[in-house]
């Protein structure tokens, strides 16, 4: 275990390390002049020159990339360009709302999807399953946004159930939570029908092992054998699911903070291209990167504690 | 053969009104120009119409007919699909025949590579890039590739390892054969088939991203019509009429329906 732990998270790292020279390297390999596109056509030649000096692209790629990680390592992810404040702090400000986002929406659908799963497995062909199963196809099939901007029309706009705007008053749980309501239900719908599809999948190929027969023999409850052995061996490869799907979620967070105006990570991306902020751009999407690849990481070496047989894989 | 499939995929519920969603798309795509309206023309007196007969989406912000902005749409939809497929397609099919044959080293940086891309949640990888090169069909195109080649180089690669060892390829090189026209005319042809399925299934990602880019202003230009533009601007009037938003959304829904179908 702990060399397959070791293994991975190096890996993790390496991984890490050259996304983010890709993404500093997009600069180089985009055709035409980033300065140029950036500061927008009002600037003059000299506010080019100034600005690439300030932000080392008159430099070569190498020297560029080298100093570049040597800025990371010690936390510096450069300064907020029309603020003066450092990124790193700027964004670390944001990432709680859509961390607290992503957390809620992975937690009702999790909740709801994985039991649906179960239960669908467990009365297999059944008229309930077929419900499930259609439910699940027709949840996966929304788009994130698409639900957001029709959860927003339904009930924000039209039954004025729920706020339209902000992620409530900060210091009162309950009034955040209300406005997690609709957000989360955007990023977390399709994930219903995801789970539960993947959970029923995997419950039907353990149901039908060796290991639940015998306990089936030995007389076990149908419920101790179907939620005690057969789903925790089951669950398995929706956690690894769950991991990669963070990334997914970080993406689905990103609309549901613009149509809601929620404060986020996304937001402050959106709002920074607008403002042609680009640093602050470049280290947001560098911290979520890096978020995301911890996720799949922690998913894995979940996984990997659980079942044995993941160990090897590597 | 061809028939039993067609029937099988038209028995299955699902699989029918896949079907039946994929060619009304793919009719209003073509016949996108015979709605009597112009979907860029400004009508201001005609602003949020409800749906009638005359105009069977309504009407938005600007007076246009939203039916033929979303026919209009489905043509950016599906070209953008078309073409982006197509790129990662073949780039993955190459890269992932590469990384699968060639010698260990590259197939390890290849893999790093691929990993690399994939680590990107896809709408960061976006915003990331539409900051350096500004919103254009262009942009959406690279971000569709980026995310997808990955998947498919992988893919390739995982077949091409096991045709490697097959006695076919085996009995080619000890008749001499170099290792490109291995690739390209023993192996290329058995993994083209398992990719294309894997390509078209991938479509209504593909129509979802570029929606998605669009709805956050990052991909087509207006006064373009893309179903993300679309739902972009029923979301900003969402208070003055539903009926944009509720247009510009649905045909967004349909594709991903077809995905089982």
């Amino acid at each position: 275990m702990l060399a397959y732990a070791l293994k991975r998270t190096g890996l993790a790292v390496i991984i890490t390390a050259i996304s983010l020279i890709l993404l500093i390297s997009m600069i180089q390999f985009i055709p035409g002049d980033p300065a140029a596109v950036l500061l927008g056509p009002l600037a003059s030649p000299e506010m080019r020159e100034l600005f690439k000096q300030q932000m080392g692209l008159d430099q070569p790629a190498i020297i560029q990339i080298a100093r570049f990680f040597g800025r990371v390592l010690t936390g510096d992810l450069g300064t907020d360009v029309l603020t003066n404040r450092s990124v790193l702090i700027t964004v670390v400000e944001q990432l709680p709302y859509t961390l607290a986002l992503i957390a809620t929406s992975i937690g009702w659908s999790a909740l709801l999807g994985i039991p649906l799963g179960c239960f669908a497995a467990v009365y297999r062909g059944s008229l309930a399953d077929r419900i499930v199963g259609v439910l699940s196809v027709s949840s996966i099939a929304l788009p994130s946004f698409v639900v957001a901007v029709y959860g927003l029309l339904l009930f924000s706009v039209r039954l004025g159930w729920f706020p339209t705007i902000g992620a409530g008053d900060t210091g009162a749980p309950l009034d955040q939570l209300y406005h997690l309501v609709l957000p989360s239900l955007a990023v977390g719908l399709g994930w219903v029908g995801y789970l539960a599809r993947m959970v029923r999948a995997s419950m039907l190929e353990v149901l039908s092992e060796n290991h639940i027969r015998l306990a089936r023999a030995f007389g076990l409850q149908e419920r101790t054998i179907t939620y005690q052995y057969a789903l925790k061996i089951a669950i398995i490869p929706t956690i690894v699911i769950l991991g990669m799907g963070v990334g997914n979620m970080i993406s689905s967070a990103v609309f549901a903070e613009i149509v809601f105006a929620r404060p986020g990570v996304g937001r402050l991306i959106f709002d920074a291209i607008s403002t042609r902020n680009y640093p602050v751009v470049m280290g947001a999407v560098m911290i979520t990167t890096g978020f995301y690849v911890l996720c799949t990481l922690a998913a894995d070496l979940i996984a990997a504690g659980l079942d044995p047989r993941v160990r090897s894989a590597l | 053969m061809r028939d039993s499939t067609f029937g099988r995929i038209i028995r299955e519920p699902m699989g029918a009104l896949g079907i039946t969603l994929v060619v009304l798309i793919v009719l209003g795509a073509l016949f996108a120009g015979f709605t009597g309206y112009n979907p860029a023309k400004l009508a201001m007196r005609e602003r949020f119409l409800d749906p009638s007969l005359s105009h069977l989406f309504g009407t938005d912000h600007l007076g246009r007919d939203l039916f033929t902005r979303v026919l209009f749409g489905a043509r950016i939809a599906l070209g953008v699909a078309s073409i982006a497929t197509s790129i990662s397609f073949i780039g993955g099919l190459l890269l992932g025949m590469i990384a699968g044959y060639g010698p260990r080293w590259l197939d390890s940086l290849l893999l790093l590579f691929f990993d690399s891309l994939r680590s990107f949640p896809t709408v960061m990888l976006a915003l990331a890039l539409v900051t350096l090169t500004g919103p254009s069909l262009g942009a959406v195109i690279l971000v569709v590739v980026l995310a997808m080649l990955p998947g498919y180089a992988r893919v390739v690669r995982a077949q091409t390892m096991s045709l490697k060892s097959s006695e076919f390829v085996l009995s080619a090189r000890t008749l001499g054969a170099r290792p490109w026209r291995i690739l390209a005319i023993h192996i290329m042809p058995n993994l083209s088939g398992p990719l294309v399925i894997l390509v078209s299934m991938d479509n209504p990602v593909v129509i979802t991203i570029e929606a998605g880019m669009s709805f956050l202003g990052l991909g087509v230009r207006p006064p373009t019509p893309s179903w993300g533009s679309i739902l972009n601007d029923g979301y900003a009037f969402i208070r003055e009429s539903s009926w944009p938003a509720i247009a510009g959304g649905l045909p967004i829904i349909d594709p991903r329906l077809r995905r089982d179908g």
